[in-house]
């Protein structure tokens, strides 16, 4: 007897075909949000005027200063960033899966012309925008605190974007492997609150030993901070010694290969998924 | 009925397995345009597998399946665009109202605005959900989610219409608003693919039946040609009685004789009124005749083992 592997693949890796229905998927999920703004406002709105309070004003009054910045205006660009990993990251796991497992949306929209690709693709696209919004409102909320010092603040908004599809890229990829919602509690714990902590977010990496600053620079959220931070006061805080504006150049080409990366990986996770 | 010979959906070998099961085992059919087909099985038969793959829902792991001249294989979205689908499970959108429900999904057949909320309307209408057209899908009952679905299957005016179970769950003015609107498509020459539990269903609606098993189609034929097949003319049931037996054997050499817990049937294929003769001849108590029927070919095929999903 021959030996045969029955086993086959027929979803191969690939680079996903995508066209404007993507834009139809993120439409759908622009309508929900239309529809439920007023609870989707408040928290975005809310929690960082707490930050801002408990940690700039309340905790800030027992330290001097950072770099030259005090306590509040050096962790205000922090929470902006923070806010662009956690809208995305959130879509794309709880909500997406909620969509994808509970409410078979994706299985309603895949019978029309739209590709299983394009959904993800879709969510993704959406998981950036809800991103854009959080940060924007964090932006604002930061800007009334009287914590912009330069114009170029206003990048933060692409930048929000981008950073956002980084992150709900990363998302989806746990998405695509859990078997259910609960599974969420380990990306949380196990990947966004060390980065909540550690990326620069609440003390300059500068205080942390050389070896956990390479560490840091892996982690998705340094860079969101570091370029962010740069736009919003104009401080650069350098990086295992590096020049703060080859940091930001650093940062940058990061998320984007980051993020190409990611984006192609979490469709096809997806896809392998979402048809087999 | 018009049913036209030309082959609008055709499986060849057509085979799907899941791991180690294999949902469908190499089946071969035809579907011709206007006919309306139904898939008949126990579950896990295969049914709703089939009918996902050819609205490319999941890939076939082999064979050939065609629909419209279009490959399931490479030219998915052009398929697409000529099937409506109405899913066995409720995968309406919980966060929209009923007529959002149509009109989003619309949006993904590229069908603008004001011509989605004209045939979200029209189908509104039919499938009397005007009042609740601005409630949320939650505050609906599960008669109007199932007429929903289908109505949301039609927005695109499909050539092909995929009904997996359209009417479980539905009360009886409900099935028949279903009918209705299943034999109007027939009228329109819509293609239709049906798959139901419900034998009186699949006889009133379906020109053509195929009974599935086991990822195997087992039969395929006109539900009369079926049952005259496989069963014949007319059946008695009555209370088991062993005494009984020899009689029955004697008179009816050829009759098929099925016991059921504490009842018979006996089956023939002599023309009607066999069993009345019978009976002047052996007055007996707590007995019916009637017209054999799709659930007697579909128990008999299927045998009465109960399956679980």
């Amino acid at each position: 007897m021959s030996k045969v592997n029955l086993r086959k693949s027929p979803a191969r890796f690939s680079i996903p075909k995508l066209s404007y229905r993507v834009w139809k998927v993120w439409h759908r999920n622009f309508d929900v949000f239309t529809t439920t703004i007023k609870v989707n406002f408040l928290p975005s709105l809310l929690e960082p005027i707490l930050y801002l309070l408990a940690f700039g004003f309340g905790l800030g009054g027992f330290i001097p200063s950072i770099e030259g910045q005090s306590y509040i205006a050096f962790i205000a660009p922090a929470l902006v960033a923070i806010s662009i990993m956690n809208g995305s990251f959130f879509e794309c796991t709880f909500a997406s899966f909620v969509r994808m497992y509970f409410q078979k949306t994706f299985d309603a929209i895949v019978a029309t012309p739209v590709s299983v690709e394009e959904v993800v693709a879709g969510e993704l696209l959406w998981g950036a925008t809800r991103a854009t919004i959080n940060s924007t409102i964090v932006l604002s909320v930061v800007a009334v605190f009287g914590l912009i010092s330069t114009p170029l603040f206003l990048i933060v908004i692409p930048l929000a974007f981008f950073g956002g599809l980084m992150f709900a890229s990363m998302a989806m990829c746990f998405t695509a492997a859990a078997p259910n919602i609960d599974f969420f509690n380990f990306p949380s714990f196990l990947f966004l609150t060390p980065m909540f902590f550690l990326c620069g977010t609440f003390f300059p990496l500068t205080s942390l030993p050389i070896a956990v600053q390479g560490v840091a620079m892996a982690l998705p959220l340094t860079h969101v901070v570091n370029i962010v931070r740069g736009v919003v006061t104009g401080h650069l805080v350098p990086i295992l010694g590096l020049n703060p504006l080859v940091l930001i150049l650093i940062s940058l080409v990061w998320i984007v290969l980051v993020t190409v990366f990611f984006f192609i990986l979490s469709i096809n996770l997806m896809k392998k998924r979402l048809t087999s | 009925m018009v049913v036209s010979k030309e082959v609008l959906i055709e499986a060849k070998g057509l085979t799907k397995k899941f791991d180690d099961f294999i949902a469908v085992d190499h089946i071969d059919f035809q579907v011709y345009k206007g006919e309306c087909v139904g898939f008949l099985g126990p579950n896990g038969a295969g049914k709703t597998t089939t009918v996902r793959m050819i609205y490319c829902f999941i890939p076939p792991t082999e064979g050939e399946l065609i629909v419209a001249g279009l490959s399931v294989k490479s030219q998915c979205r052009e398929i697409k665009k000529i099937v409506g689908v109405a899913p066995q499970e409720d995968n309406l959108d919980p966060d929209f109202t009923t007529i959002k429900n149509l009109t989003v999904y619309a949006r993904f057949f590229d069908i603008q605005k004001d011509e989605a909320t004209k045939r979200a309307n029209e189908q509104l209408k039919f499938f009397q959900l005007e009042e609740k057209k601005q409630v949320p899908i939650l505050a609906l009952s599960t008669g109007m989610k199932r007429r929903l679905i289908f109505a949301r299957a039609l927005i695109n005016q499909p050539q092909i219409l995929l009904l997996d179970e359209p009417t479980t769950g539905l009360d009886p003015q409900a099935r028949h608003l279903v009918w209705d609107e299943v034999r109007y498509l027939k009228k329109k020459q819509v293609t239709i693919i049906l798959t139901t539990h419900y034998m009186d269903e699949a006889e009133v609606l379906c020109d053509r039946i195929l009974i599935v098993d086991k990822g195997k189609i087992i039969e395929d034929g006109t539900p009369s040609d079926l049952v005259k097949k496989h069963i014949g003319e007319d059946v008695l049931e009555l209370d088991y009685d062993e005494k009984l037996l020899p009689t029955l054997k004697e008179v009816f050499p050829d009759a098929r004789i099925e016991k059921l817990s504490d009842r018979m049937q006996i089956f023939t294929d002599k023309p009607h009124g066999v069993f009345e003769g019978f009976l002047k001849d052996h007055p007996i108590q707590n007995v019916t005749i009637r017209k054999a029927n799709l659930e007697d070919v579909f128990l008999k095929l299927t045998g009465r083992g109960l399956r679980e999903e």
